[in-house]
């Protein structure tokens, strides 16, 4: 049972103290801060499905939450679709069409299958770029009058941070979930040895599409409350590659496999960058920094802090998962 | 008609530097298993190293590729020692990852360097001229020096003592270590050439087209999509394959709009990766 898992409340009480503290000290600006740091354990989470997970990397993950993105801001403005079902909407279709495409990139094992999500995004960014419905390269943007119906700029941003810490913690409950069940099991079977779990009974072509979908929903159900919030959105923004990369980072770093890992990872790293950015003299530096930090990572402590911890304190595994 | 024809030449002739490009790629990923995603970032330091050594030296650009080939060496072997050395033997995710790490450390300090501004090399041939077409002799050039440098390689690798011992290792790694082949010394080798080659196709690109340090993220899909059309470790046929990529965009740019170009590669990459995994030149084997 999840409710028996430590890690399932301590999720619970992070959340409401993430929604909590801005609103109560009414801090805009940390509100700012905190909804990247969310967005970064989101991506961070719904990647580590797939990496941490069932061993496959995904260099392209940041496509889920674009065209999230540009579905959802599709329906809420063009079509004038309340912004929560707009939002669920766009996880759904973008689920269904990774689906789709699981079934066919999927049948690539390893590499092969990393190089291949590269081209997906690519192809989708430009695919994006030359389709008129959504603005071609220039994008769309969020009429002002669409906050209005939500009760005003104000209220309505104050609701998108609710929705995305709510997305985040949905996130982490979903790793729970999935780590802690008969389907986790077989999806760390394919990690571990694949031939050998094809052999067990593991339909891993089944698998591997289930878990490609899965992690594409609440990436996509962010990216539509993201770029709603922020009221704009064109290709090169909405599919950065970069962003997709520092996921990685931020995985690989926390500790990949793991519930808590990827968020700490998440939070730990969009802290760093936004010190980098501001910091006058560190600016230019923050791909440097990133990559030996990745490169030190995956050379000498391939667990991440997590992995670090278990070392430390090997009963710490039974409390943080 | 004879525009398709010739935008296809023109084609042709950036193909084989395509081609070229992706014999880095296809050598290193052949012998020892590692997807090199340094591999961008170098093909961008060959063309600022032709920037660079142009402004310094303005002779002819292409006696330039000499000194760009020995630095790609030498810049081959430390990455070699950076982030392969100690993943070998490890899942391939961990190179991926520590390959792409210093990626991101080239790119960073290119960044900090030379911003993200355009930057070209002020060098051109004289071509010749046929009807109403142009042939720009930088083009023709480029082509030459891309094919040459690939038929060397070829000869290296079936000629030479150390070109036998890389191929050796490529094809079975222990059974060349009892025949007393290092191979450690022989994968540092073979991936410091694979550098060289991407530094040099940068090198040639840069004589062609505006470059900025970001460029070189392009040419790395082209690589990956020829590569994976040629098949892995067949230096000779990735060239065919990268030939044949610029013919296709040749063919293809008098009829559709430019910013379409990207969807039909990267479409057809993963297309070609899923129905023909062991590239196209290889008939299928169940």
């Amino acid at each position: 049972m999840i409710l028996r898992r430590p890690v399932f409340w301590l999720i619970l009480i992070f959340a409401a103290l993430m929604a909590f503290i801005p609103f109560h000290a009414n801090d805009v600006s940390m509100r700012e801060d905190l909804i990247l740091v969310a967005l970064a354990v989101i991506l961070a989470s719904n990647l580590n499905l797939m990496i941490g997970y069932t061993g496959y990397v995904n260099f392209g993950h940041i496509v889920f939450y674009g065209l999230g993105g540009y579905v959802g801001l599709y329906l809420a403005t063009v079509r004038n679709w309340n912004l929560v079902l707009a939002a669920l909407a766009a996880g759904l279709v973008v689920s269904l069409f990774a689906l789709a495409l699981g079934m066919g990139i999927l049948r690539l094992r390893g590499a092969y299958f990393a190089l291949a999500t590269i081209g997906v995004l690519l192809a989708v960014q430009s695919f994006v770029a030359n389709f008129d419905p959504w603005g071609r390269s220039t994008g769309m943007y969020v009429d002002f009058s669409a906050y209005q119906r939500l009760g005003g700029a104000r209220h309505a941003l104050w609701m998108t941070y609710f929705l995305v810490i709510g997305v985040m913690a949905l996130s982490m409950i979903l790793s729970l979930g999935i780590k802690i069940s008969k389907f986790g099991l077989g999806l760390f079977a394919i990690r571990e040895d694949e031939d050998a779990a094809v052999v067990l009974g593991v339909n891993t072509t089944v698998f591997k599409a289930i878990i490609y979908s899965v992690s594409a929903f609440l990436p996509a159900v962010a990216g539509a409350l993201m770029f709603y919030k922020n009221g704009m959105i064109d290709p090169s923004i909405a599919f950065e590659f970069m962003l997709s990369l520092e996921g990685i980072v931020m995985l690989m770093l926390g500790g990949k496999g793991t519930v808590v890992g990827a968020a700490l990872g998440g939070g730990l790293y969009e802290k760093l960058r936004s010190y980098l950015l501001t910091s006058p003299k560190l600016s230019n530096f923050q791909l440097v920094i990133a990559g030996a930090l990745l490169l030190l990572v995956v050379l000498f402590a391939p667990g991440g802090l997590i992995g670090w911890l278990y070392r430390l304190v090997p009963r710490a595994r039974k409390v943080i998962e | 008609m004879s525009g398709i024809l010739a935008s296809m030449i023109d084609g042709l002739l950036i193909g084989s530097v395509y081609g070229l490009a992706a014999m880095g790629l296809s050598l290193i990923w052949g012998v020892m298993d590692v997807i090199n995603l340094t591999h961008g970032s170098v093909i961008a330091l060959g063309m600022f190293g032709m920037y660079i050594l142009f402004a310094a030296f303005p002779v002819n650009a292409y006696f330039l590729l000499l000194p760009i080939l020995a630095a790609g060496l030498l810049l081959g072997l430390v990455i070699y020692w950076i982030s392969v050395h100690w993943v070998i033997g490890r899942s391939q995710l961990s190179s991926l990852l520590s390959t792409f790490a210093v990626n991101m450390m080239i790119i960073g300090i290119g960044t900090a360097i030379w911003s993200t501004s355009p930057y070209n090399v002020n060098f051109t041939l004289r071509g010749f001229t046929v009807g109403a077409y142009t042939f720009t002799g930088n083009h023709i050039a480029a082509a030459t020096a891309a094919v040459i440098i690939a038929l060397a390689l070829e000869l290296f690798l079936y000629r030479t003592r150390p070109g036998k011992a890389i191929r050796a290792v490529a094809d079975n790694r222990e059974a060349a270590e009892l025949m007393g082949i290092s191979s450690t010394m022989v994968l540092a080798l073979a991936f410091a050439i694979g550098i060289a080659l991407a530094a040099s196709s940068g090198a040639l690109v840069s004589t062609l087209f505006p470059f900025t340090i970001l460029s070189g993220a392009g040419y790395q899909m082209k690589s990956f999509v020829v590569t994976v059309l040629a098949g892995l470790g067949k230096p000779l046929g990735a060239l065919a394959a990268g030939v044949l990529l610029g013919l296709l965009e040749g063919a293809v740019t008098p009829f559709i709009a430019v910013s379409w170009i990207p969807l039909i590669e990267f479409g057809l990459f993963v297309v070609v990766l899923v129905a023909f995994p062991k590239g196209i030149f290889t008939r299928a084997t169940a």
